[in-house]
């Protein structure tokens, strides 16, 4: 052993189980997903049509090139289909278990929220709730590390982009009280 | 040699103090987001993205460049030291590379991979100097039918080649194609799929839809796995490094052999992947003692790693010399082009040569950037991952925002970058691959343009595209390479072909 060997340790405190129950399986997704897409093709087409699928004298007119592909779009979700539905009876893997179902939940809903707080209060106060919330929440980290860190990674991104680089983010009645 | 010439005059654009450090903090922020569980190559481009969007063409491209050759070295690192493949492409290096620093030799581990992924690139990138130009210089005869050709090409050998299920691919792909034609038509001004919605009229922009396509559902993805770690630390000392240098030259054949798969599969669109994972079944292949691998043997380190970084590095020339990218990665590069105002294709040899050729010296230069960089960062980078993730997932959640909403200032896109990260999480999990759907959304556009020009040229008449033997034998390719499989299963049949299978990853 030499004293390059350190050893490098994390751990994650909220992990999921191993040997938590499935919710649902990836078939049934894949059926799920398949027809959702065929739908969407069946929607796409109908719309191409109606602009215009076929030929006028100056060529293929705006919807023959997206006609056919979604032609193409629902006939490979329709195989899509059938193949998941033959394959069911076999062996059907996990999609998601409870427990990860859990934590991808733990990412999905406070960036739902972000983006609904962008909208009203802005990007950077957003920003900050976000990631005190979820060091808070989600990783069980002291509240003065988690509220330092995210006043300083939303400060560097509001120096880095709205003044340093001119990309000027949405902002809240926050920032329009400090004059931005 | 005028490619020479021209590659000094490349030099001579990068040398300025600005360059020289936008090149160090690209990549420091490649090899940063190549370490991070969860985040890689064409994330980390996708989200650093808007940083570049008020650079010059010239200083944009060299950082993104310059993040994407970090990511491929900051791969390497998490592979060898803690087990974890930090990008598909550097599961090849774990068989290896982490049983060398189980027995202590994480150094000489590290050393092996950053100098083969070293000389991997350069390989790439000097047949980048003198074959681009030449491609490109070439493709500038191409009418709208040979181009059609060139992107049908393209989506085919995606469908013909990929590993995952055809039907996968097709939706993929058609629906990339799809998105990529809502909004206003480029040659009738007619709007097309919008439903009436004012938002949808700008269309779905690509980069958007890869930010959330990439960044948001890894994310996602990565929640899901247990996310403590344990691995080793490591420094590398001069002494190591000249050790594993001394011994180079006896690994110039597996060396040699996988900077030309890498090169081969980077330029035809089969990606860094397979590349890695073939570059190490054939030094296994053709080993002495083929058993000692997996073992921590330093061949198996360099194989893959060679490999993976010649095709990453070659995915660049198909995009600068006809505008077809032959990887994510590319992909994105290119519509950052589009972003900056070029116009990607074989005019931009001609049109913008200091870009070209600074973007070609930048890949020189930031490869032996990178390589001393690494080399000496190693230990800081590698206690990177003792960041807890609940700390990087929000800060990555509010770069890809920011990244969305500097494209066209919309909020919609926001809201856009968040369903197709829903949709990229749905995807990734049931095997629809997402590299089909973004060439295709690039692409789209184009692709129908040149097949509706080339309709217009000849009156409808599909015949256009076997009208020269040029155009001809590239739509015959096209449609050879759609039904390879059921061609080669035939040929395997009749008994013509063996059927060599490499293993898939």
């Amino acid at each position: 052993m030499s004293q390059t060997d350190l050893e490098i340790v994390v751990d994650d405190p909220t992990a999921p189980e191993d040997d938590s129950p499935s919710v649902v399986s990836s078939g049934t997704i894949e059926i799920f997903v398949c027809l959702l897409l065929l739908a969407l093709a069946a929607t796409l087409g109908y719309d191409n049509w109606r602009t215009g699928a076929s030929w006028d004298s100056t060529g293929p007119e705006p919807g023959y090139f997206p006609f056919y592909l979604s032609i193409v779009l629902g006939g490979a979700s329709l195989y899509g289909v059938i193949v998941a539905l033959l394959a069911r009876s076999g062996a059907a893997g996990t999609f998601i278990t409870r427990a990860q179902a859990r934590r991808v939940m733990a990412v999905f809903v406070p960036t739902l929220l972000f983006c609904l707080v962008t909208q009203f209060l802005g990007l950077y106060v957003a920003s900050f709730l976000l990631i005190a919330g979820f060091m808070r929440m989600i990783g069980k980290i002291a509240l003065w590390k988690s509220l330092l860190t995210a006043f300083l990674f939303t400060a560097i991104m509001f120096v880095t982009f709205d003044i340093a680089f001119d990309v000027i983010m949405p902002k809240g009645p926050l920032e329009a009280a400090f004059g931005y | 040699m005028e490619a020479f010439g021209l590659l000094l005059h490349g030099f001579a654009v990068l040398l300025t103090w600005k360059t020289l450090v936008l090149m160090m903090v690209g990549l420091v922020l490649g090899i940063f987001v190549g370490v991070l569980p969860g985040l890689g190559g064409p994330n980390g481009v996708a989200i650093l993205l808007p940083l570049t969007f008020t650079m010059d063409p010239t200083s944009a491209i060299v950082m993104l460049s310059c993040i994407y050759w970090g990511a491929l070295f900051g791969g390497a690192i998490t592979s060898i030291l803690f087990n974890i493949p930090g990008e598909a492409w550097s599961v090849a290096t774990t068989f290896d590379g982490y049983p060398m620093a189980q027995q202590g030799r994480a150094a000489e581990a590290l050393t092996a991979a950053f100098t083969s992924s070293f000389i991997g690139s350069l390989v790439a990138v000097l047949l980048i100097t003198f074959l681009a130009p030449m491609i490109s210089s070439f493709a500038l005869k191409f009418g709208p039918p040979e181009f059609f050709a060139v992107y049908l090409l393209t989506f085919c050998s995606f469908v013909g080649l990929g590993r995952e299920a055809k039907h996968k691919t097709v939706i993929s792909m058609s629906l990339g194609l799809l998105l990529a034609g809502v909004g206003m038509d480029t040659v009738s001004g007619q709007l097309r799929m919008t439903f009436g919605s004012a938002e949808l009229l700008r269309g779905i922009n690509f980069l958007v839809a890869v930010i959330g396509l990439f960044g948001i559902s890894e994310i996602l993805l990565t929640m899901e796995e247990r996310l403590a770690l344990r691995g080793h630390a490591a420094s590398i000392s001069l002494r190591v490094v000249l050790g594993v240098w001394k011994d180079l030259p006896k690994y110039w054949v597996t060396l040699l052999r996988s900077s030309f798969i890498g090169c081969w599969l980077g330029i035809t669109p089969g990606g860094a992947i397979a590349a890695s994972f073939m570059g190490y079944n054939l030094a296994k292949r053709f080993a002495k003692e083929p058993e000692s691998f997996g073992k921590g043997r330093i061949e198996g380190v360099f194989a893959p790693e060679t490999a993976a970084h010649a095709s990453g590095t070659s995915a660049l020339l198909p995009m600068l010399a006809l505008g077809i990218p032959g990887s994510g990665t590319a992909a994105i590069l290119l519509g950052g082009l589009m972003v900056w105002g070029l116009n990607p294709g074989p005019l931009l040899f001609v049109e913008h040569k200091d870009f070209v050729w600074g973007l070609i010296a930048s890949m020189y230069l930031g490869n032996v950037v990178g390589l001393v960089l690494v080399l000496t960062t190693v230990p800081i980078f590698a206690s990177i991952l003792r960041v807890p993730f609940a700390a990087v997932a929000p800060m990555i959640v509010v770069s890809c925002a920011i990244g969305a909403y500097a494209i066209q200032n919309a909020m919609f896109d926001i809201w856009l970058m968040l369903g197709f990260g829903v949709v990229g999480y749905v995807f990734k999990k049931i095997g629809i691959p997402l590299a089909p759907f973004t060439l295709a959304l690039v692409l789209g556009n184009r692709a129908e343009d040149a097949f509706r020009l080339s309709m217009i040229g000849s009156g409808g008449d599909l015949k256009v595209f076997w009208s020269n033997g040029l155009v001809g034998s590239i739509t015959t390719l096209a449609i050879v390479l759609l039904f390879w499989p059921v061609i080669d299963g035939l040929l395997a049949r009749v008994g013509w072909t063996q059927r060599t299978r490499t293993t898939s990853p």
